[in-house]
């Protein structure tokens, strides 16, 4: 297993997973972590749901980034908007006025082939990033609450794909530098985030094998979101094992009331469920061949700043910082 | 529609009386599971000819009903599999996976006029773009397939569940939106140029679109936009049938022998979803038969007896070890050991129990619920055959 690399040294950082793994609450704790320690982040939802600056306890933001927590700021991608912003700053057009009308023409036409959609996407993910590195914009980190898994290559791949489909043009000449800045591993990382379950993990393995044979997007970590405390040593859990066998059951119930039974089950019931997982994450592990970082099954709460701090403060441990 | 109250409700009239069960619900819920467990149950119980049409399952699961590697094959499941769970099917159980791509191939060689133009459309290089990727592909073939079956009338209950999408309403809409796409008038101005100069002919441009092919050429190149013309006019010649089996999908999904069962799990991002999930599916009238509250915690977890048994464990655990050292058990000698194993089921038991009475809260929060709604356990193991579905399947029956 390799180190865990300095994940937040790197200027642009991708994070995919299924559905229901907590994909947003980890971008958003990623985001915060770099922003306590100093840097300037931007956090872009790119999976529109509208719901990631809610992990800061804010409203939803839109195309232009508003502060949503000292040091981050937050947008989300309306690729109108980057497609109008694009134009703008490439073709100083006289046609501006005009632009309403040709942008919704133009967004058909994104939707009609597949990949123009994505590269404004990625196209004004990574002009960020360029312009920071140059020294024109001041973004130290840009976080990409990125498409889902069976999205994710499609959209990091579209500056690929434009150069197969678009043979000269604009837009084929901007996507040179684009898969440059991607395939960079001192600037760019995709990240994987998966909960120890099982189609969590089965879509984690292939997406990390399809990234590596048809993406030049280098990976960075593979982050395991939930995982359930280990209950007993295995010394202990003979001791719980013998614990619930019927004479001492009787002699706690005896002490403790009638609930002693649901108490016993409960933590019959967390021993199994980690266990379970446990599978998965040693196939997970054995599989992709990345640094793993684990964050803790939050009992607690939910979701909120609450919970996006204790993921920061738990990545910031498992990252070493 | 009734206000929320404890689940207590069962899916066997559902499934008995209706033709199709869609499972919808955000990502991560276990839909693909609850599906196959109701086709599980509806076969075993009910009996009859009944299809379990799915998207992506676990490949365990897919193993287990016998799927592997056939796209869009129907294939029965063994008797054999129902036999070694222990049960005895009534019914047949057939299976079938979806295969976005051999789906969309099969619509075009049905719809287009002729055979060269259905090979032109399928190896158009924007075509196999469109099929592997476009988002709303997925959705839109995902129903029609589900017409494409119904209309063999070869199943007595069909359930499916639904693809992966951004935002889980997005196939309710994919017909309508596919007709949309390739009948809009964007799209006739779009290629308009070309279809007045013949096709692969020079473009003929008019006053109002000459300002947007200069701009465009200079972003996308001609000869990309020449490419996209030529694929539209190509696939215009199939918009006739096209769009009329749009209609009929459309009315399939309204018509009262299909049912809508949304799936959440008691946590608060996917409730809301299928929260908003319940209101669209309300509002644009179709039928909404149950909810699936998957994966919750077990009721004990709320008992005050337990609260206060974990207390006193936490509380006392030294002398209670020391208690559990007279009942001469060799493994409770050391009380040292004893009492940390006791002070961590106390610990774990409040744990569980703060998540528990979070998914019990959320669940007074639902609003507007079908008359059916149905709890099912987390399960601690996962469910990867027929005798795991089968038990799914026992609380979608429950009564």
């Amino acid at each position: 297993m390799r180190p865990a690399p300095d994940l937040l040294a790197r200027r642009l950082l991708f994070f995919t997973g299924k559905g229901g793994v907590g994909k947003s609450t980890v971008t958003a704790a990623a985001a915060l972590l770099a922003a306590e320690r100093g840097q300037r982040v931007l956090v872009v939802e790119a999976d529109a749901k509208g719901n990631l600056p809610g992990h800061f306890e804010q409203p939803s933001v839109g195309f232009d980034p508003r502060e949503v927590y000292p040091g981050v700021f937050a947008m989300a991608m309306r690729t109108e908007d980057s497609l109008k912003e694009y134009l703008k700053l490439n073709l100083r057009v006289p046609v501006l006025g005009r632009l309403g009308p040709l942008a919704r023409v133009l967004d058909f036409v994104a939707t009609a082939a597949p990949g123009v959609k994505e590269i404004l996407t990625v196209g004004k993910i990574c002009w960020e990033v360029r312009e920071s590195i140059e020294g024109r914009s001041s973004w130290d980190l840009v976080v990409v609450d990125a498409a889902a898994t069976g999205h994710i290559i499609g959209q990091l791949d579209a500056p690929r794909a434009i150069q197969e489909l678009v043979s000269v043009g604009m837009v084929r000449e901007q996507t040179d530098w684009m898969v440059e800045l991607l395939s960079d591993p001192a600037v760019t990382a995709l990240n994987v985030v998966a909960t120890p379950e099982e189609m969590p993990v089965n879509e984690t393995i292939e997406l990390v094998g399809r990234a590596r044979a048809e993406l030049s997007v280098p990976l960075g970590a593979v982050i395991v979101n939930r995982v359930l405390p280990e209950l007993f040593t295995r010394a202990d859990e003979e001791t719980f094992e013998a614990i619930r066998g019927d004479e001492p059951r009787a002699v706690l119930t005896e002490r403790v009331g009638p609930g002693a039974t649901a108490v016993l089950e409960a933590a019959r019931l967390a021993v199994s469920l980690r266990r379970t997982r446990a599978a998965h994450l040693a196939e997970l592990r054995e599989a992709v061949e990345l640094s793993m970082l684990y964050l803790p099954y939050l009992f607690v709460r939910d979701q909120g700043l609450r919970v996006t701090k204790m993921i920061a403060d738990s990545l910031a441990q498992e990252l070493g910082l | 529609m009734t206000p929320a109250r404890p689940a207590g409700g069962s899916l066997d009239s559902l499934l008995a009386t209706k033709e199709i069960v869609v499972f919808c619900g955000s990502g991560g819920v276990g839909k693909t599971s609850v599906a196959a467990a109701a086709g599980v149950a509806a076969a075993t119980r009910l009996g009859g000819k009944v299809l379990v049409l799915t998207i992506d399952p676990a490949r365990r699961l897919a193993s287990a009903l016998g799927l592997e590697g056939f796209g869009n094959v129907e294939k029965q499941v063994p008797v054999e599999a129902f036999k070694a769970a222990g049960l005895e099917p009534r019914g047949e159980l057939w299976a079938a996976q979806l295969d976005t791509k051999r789906s969309w191939d099969e619509l075009v060689l049905r719809h287009a006029p002729d055979e060269e133009t259905a090979y032109r459309i399928l190896e158009n290089r924007l075509y196999t773009n469109i099929t592997g990727r476009f988002v709303q592909s997925h959705d839109y073939i995902a129903m029609e397939r589900l017409f494409d079956i119904h209309s063999t009338g070869s199943y007595d209950l069909i359930v499916i569940d639904t693809p992966p999408t951004r935002n889980a309403i997005d196939f309710l809409e994919a017909p309508a939106r596919m007709a949309d796409f390739f009948g809009g008038r964007l799209l006739r101005w779009l290629t308009m140029p070309y279809r007045m100069g013949g096709r692969r002919g020079a473009r003929v441009l008019n006053v109002a679109s000459r300002p947007f092919y200069q701009l465009a050429d200079r972003i996308l190149g001609s000869q990309f936009l020449q490419d996209i013309a030529e694929f539209f006019l190509s696939f215009q010649s199939m918009y006739e049938g096209f769009a009329q089996r749009a209609q009929a999908v459309e009315r399939l999904l309204h018509d009262r022998r299909t049912t809508f069962a949304v799936v959440t799990t008691l946590e608060g991002a996917p409730l809301r979803e299928a929260q908003l999930f319940i209101e669209q599916l309300i509002k644009r009238d179709f039928h909404l038969g149950a909810l699936v509250l998957n994966k919750t915690l077990p009721d004990y977890l709320l008992s005050p007896d337990g609260a206060g048994a974990a207390d006193a464990l936490e509380a006392e655990a030294g002398p209670l070890a020391e208690v559990l050292a007279g009942t001469e058990v060799p493994e409770l000698g050391d009380t040292a050991r004893t009492a940390r194993v006791l002070r961590t089921i106390g610990e774990s038991f409040r744990n569980f129990a703060v998540v528990a009475k979070r998914e019990a809260e959320l669940k007074t929060e639902l609003s507007r619920v079908p008359d059916a709604v149905v709890n099912v356990p987390n399960f601690e193991v996962d469910i990867y055959d027929v005798s795991g579905l089968a038990r799914i399947g026992d609380c979608l029956f429950a009564s």
